[in-house]
């Protein structure tokens, strides 16, 4: 999993019928100090939640993905949990 | 999974078995500023892109499960149309109209 923060919501009329009823999030993914990591930005289904702004977890291999969301789907990321603190060699980051 | 805009197509009449009549698409990668971040891919398309759509690109080995065909050797597909990607309060890209002739279907596949 990577750390990842919100940055966006996606809205697409026309999709793969897998993707019905499921909420889409651009994800642009951290190092665990806050800064861009050096990754593309993802977009990946929400399933806790989340909202622009938030430091998220996000799955981001499509077989951990499959098991959440069905194994027929086309779906490689989703955003698994949304961050309250993360603690780096002893030390607060964020949040806490 | 990532946004991306189609900036052209390919066109390959001898191609392996299972790939049948997919349509193949060349979808640049973007960040969410609307700005290119990596190489062109060539993608698999099962929502009716064309040219100059911004699209949602599922990739790596489920990109074949959006297919017709599940199990082929495709490691990008299109899998959405992106209307809008709403980044700051702001829409990156702006709408824009589409440009498709009024009767053609989008979304007839699986």
């Amino acid at each position: 999993m990577k750390i990842g923060l919100v940055v966006g919501t996606v809205v697409t009329p026309v999709q793969h019928p897998a993707y019905d009823g499921q909420r889409l999030l651009a994800v642009r993914p951290l190092d665990p100090d806050g800064t861009p990591a050096q990754d593309r930005m993802f977009v990946a289904v929400d399933r806790v939640d989340a909202g622009v702004g938030d430091r998220v977890l996000l799955m981001a291999e499509g077989s951990s993905v499959r098991a959440l969301v069905g194994e027929s789907a086309p779906i490689r990321c989703a955003v698994v949990g949304v961050i309250d603190e993360i603690a780096l060699e002893g030390r607060t980051v964020y949040g806490g | 999974m990532y946004l991306g805009r189609v900036i052209g197509r390919v066109v390959a009449t001898r191609r392996i078995t299972g790939l049948g009549g997919e349509k193949l698409l060349i979808v640049m990668p973007l960040d969410e500023t609307g700005e290119a971040v990596a190489e062109s891919v060539v993608a698999c398309d099962v929502v009716g892109s064309g040219l100059g759509d911004v699209v949602h690109v599922c990739d790596g080995r489920e990109a074949s499960l959006a297919l017709r065909e599940r199990f082929v050797p495709v490691d990008a597909t299109i899998v959405g149309y992106v209307e809008e990607f709403a980044h700051d309060g702001t829409l990156v890209p702006p709408p824009r109209p589409r440009r498709r002739p009024p009767g053609r279907k989008r979304n007839g596949l699986p």
